[in-house]
């Protein structure tokens, strides 16, 4: 068979048709995921307080205030922060909840409910218990601090203890989707790999986990460490309730600031930059995940 | 190089039972294939061997020496999977260098970076690189030592699977379908460089395997099992000409035996649908069933009356299906293809067998006799 050239004709309307059935896609990508996005970086950059009639544009004027603004610093410090300890303690425990449970003969099913239950429930009524759990005197954590022995204090209102303390919620919260996505990432270990181990040598538990486990959870791990590092970016409901930024700033975060500054000051360009600032961190996390993911194409 | 020795092992799953007493010695430098159809035991018995699995009963020597209680690492026994079990981050050489470092080198000397600080770290780990050369270089492996698993063909991982096992010399080889993910054609390449490899290294080998063809290629003795039983023991041909076992006779051999029900008269004549066949049964009287090779039937004026109703030609030969009236399925018959050349399929013919093995209702091998040849 002898190949015919497609026309120019025929090759516009093939064409004309790609762009068509992609032009709902296209939409949809614009109306619900950049548009917005763009809005916000736009709306950055011009003056407009909420309820304004008119706005100008201001250039990098907002940024520039960001930039020597006092509140803005601790609030990203405190962020980094929060992100730092909460990232790291729920993938450790999330690993350590996983592994037990997965070396444990009965009640698979209950363990992992009774860890999930924190990521299914509301976190603003949860805030309830642990303002209750956290209380000075009748604390239950306070009330076992004293019993072992151990220093008691005002958790949430002293300013050395408070990010702590919501840094620890934060954990509580995400544990139990740490301990699911990696107790998936355990089941699809093949076992013949730890068979195959211990016939080259290496039966311990040390052994099993350095060799299979932990290389073949690789993928996971890069997963839940980008998932928990944004949602633990995303700190906010536990500060709004417990501590409202305080005592003295040392729990105010980068969502909180910007809900102050957009919605109770009614500075929305202001908080448009700071969400701004926020957008390009959670970026940065997906990409680092992107990264780190095609690095590992061994896992075909 | 130490042959492996089983004594009345039995396993059971729940209450199902898997092995029922299985005992069978392994000669030292032997190729023994466990043959058997799926769920007949053959994996179990093999992890059983290996240490992955422990026996509820009956014991396992290497040897002379009874390993039981062992681990599987204190076996000195290597593997090769069916999946491959190759670990998918590491590269192609250490994958091979795994096992020699876990016996060469000291729990301290593994660790990474504080190892290399250790005194004979070096020394030794350059001692490693030098025996996986060795060893991977004759499968062809040298240009592909620093890849990853995932960029190798099956063929590629079943070698490395391979050079693995190899690498420190074990007592035994543990095979367990190893070629079973391979293609038709890299499965009879597979064959030849696993039968060369294991008969150069003389080691002890067990291959685990549901294909016939394959024991029946590969080993010095097959071992069949059917329902956690050792049915029979024995080299291949022997296997295939005296099985002791209607199970056997009909697992082993392409195209499968034909088993025609026969009766036989008090005094030792057997019939078939009514037809006198040229055997005599020594002693039992009543039904019993009679097993004929393909080969072993002839297109005979004396036959019994059949039809064709299939020609398979297969170019070396012709596979003759037909049919016999009273008898359920097909009766197989084997020609050169001149021969078969005059049917076209739907002729009459009548068959005679010339060899048959009998077998009584619980698939028992009998005595036969061949009684005086009817002659053409």
């Amino acid at each position: 068979m002898r190949k015919v050239a497609p026309s120019s004709g025929l090759r516009r309307a093939e064409a004309l048709a790609g762009y068509m059935l992609s032009l709902p896609a296209f939409i949809l990508m614009w109306a619900m995921l950049l548009g917005p996005a763009v809005s916000v970086v736009l709306l950055s950059l011009t003056d407009w307080n909420f309820g304004e009639a008119s706005l100008r544009w201001a250039g990098l004027e907002n940024y520039v205030e960001l930039w020597s603004d006092r509140v803005f610093w601790i609030s990203l410090k405190n962020t980094i922060i929060y992100v730092g300890i909460s990232v790291p303690a729920t993938v450790i425990l999330g690993l350590l909840a996983a592994l037990l449970i997965e070396s444990v003969a009965h009640g698979k099913a209950f363990y992992r409910a009774a860890f999930f239950v924190p990521v299914a429930s509301t976190l603003l009524a949860m805030a309830l218990v642990w303002e209750f759990m956290f209380h000075p005197t009748v604390g239950f954590i306070n009330q076992l601090s004293a019993f072992i022995g151990l220093p008691t204090a005002d958790w949430l209102q002293n300013p050395g203890t408070a990010l702590f303390a919501l840094i620890a919620i934060g954990v509580w919260q995400n544990l139990g989707l740490a301990m699911i996505l990696f107790m998936a990432g355990l089941t699809a270990i093949p076992k013949d790999l730890y068979e195959a181990l211990s016939m080259d040598g290496a039966d311990g538990a040390w052994e099993r986990f350095r060799r299979v486990t932990w290389p073949m959870l690789g993928p996971s791990l890069v997963f839940v460490v980008a998932i928990t590092a944004i949602r633990s970016f995303q700190v906010f409901e536990t500060v709004a309730v417990l501590t409202e930024g305080g005592p003295s700033k040392s729990t105010e975060v980068l969502l909180y600031t910007m809900v102050q500054q957009g919605f109770t000051f009614l500075r929305s360009s202001y908080g448009a930059a700071i969400t701004v600032i926020f957008l390009i961190f959670t970026l940065g996390v997906t990409l680092l995940q992107t990264i780190a993911l095609e690095r590992r194409t061994h896992y075909g | 190089m130490p042959g492996v020795t089983l004594r009345n092992i039995a396993k059971q799953f729940g209450t199902t039972p898997v092995l029922r007493g299985v005992s069978l010695t392994v000669e030292e430098g032997e190729f023994l294939a466990i043959l058997g159809p799926s769920g007949c035991g053959k994996s179990t018995l093999l992890r059983i061997i290996a240490g992955l699995e422990t026996a509820d009963g009956g014991e396992v020597f290497i040897g002379d020496r009874q390993v039981d209680h062992l681990p599987a690492k204190a076996r000195d026994l290597a593997m090769v999977f069916q999946s491959y079990a190759l670990y998918p981050y590491m590269t192609v050489a250490e994958n091979i260098a795994l096992p020699l470092q876990m016996r060469r080198l000291s729990s301290l000397q593994r660790l990474p970076f504080i190892g290399a600080l250790l005194p004979g770290t070096r020394s030794l780990r350059q001692q490693v690189a030098r025996d996986v050369n060795a060893v991977a270089t004759p499968l062809g492996l040298e240009g592909l030592l620093g890849r990853k698993p995932a960029q190798l063909s099956g063929g590629q991982r079943q070698r490395v699977a391979l050079a693995r096992a190899m690498v420190r010399h074990p007592a035994a080889f543990l095979m367990d379908e190893p070629l079973s993910n391979l293609d038709a054609r890299l499965r009879a390449d597979a064959r030849a460089e696993i039968i060369s490899l294991t008969r150069r290294l003389g080691v002890t080998t067990l291959y685990v395997t549901h294909d016939q063809s394959e024991a029946m290629a590969m080993a010095d003795r097959v071992a069949v099992m059917e329902g956690g039983i050792l049915l029979q023991l024995a080299p291949p041909q022997a296997l295939y000409d005296d099985p002791q076992n209607l199970a056997v006779a009909r697992f082993v051999g392409s195209p499968p035996i034909n088993i025609w029900p026969v009766e036989v008269t008090d005094r030792g004549d057997m019939t078939c649908c009514g037809h006198r066949l040229p055997f005599r049964a020594r002693s039992s009287q009543g039904s019993a069933q009679l097993g004929l090779r393909a080969e072993n039937l002839d297109i005979h004026r004396d036959g019994i009356p059949a039809q064709i109703v299939r020609l398979e030609r297969l170019g070396m030969e012709t596979l003759v299906h037909c049919h016999i009236n009273g008898l359920a399925g097909t009766t197989i018959l084997r020609l050169a293809p001149g021969a078969a050349e005059q049917f076209s399929g739907f002729e009459s013919i009548r068959l005679l067998p010339k060899k048959a093995i009998l077998f009584d209702l619980q698939g028992n091998r009998l005595p036969i006799i061949e009684s005086a040849r009817i002659d053409a």
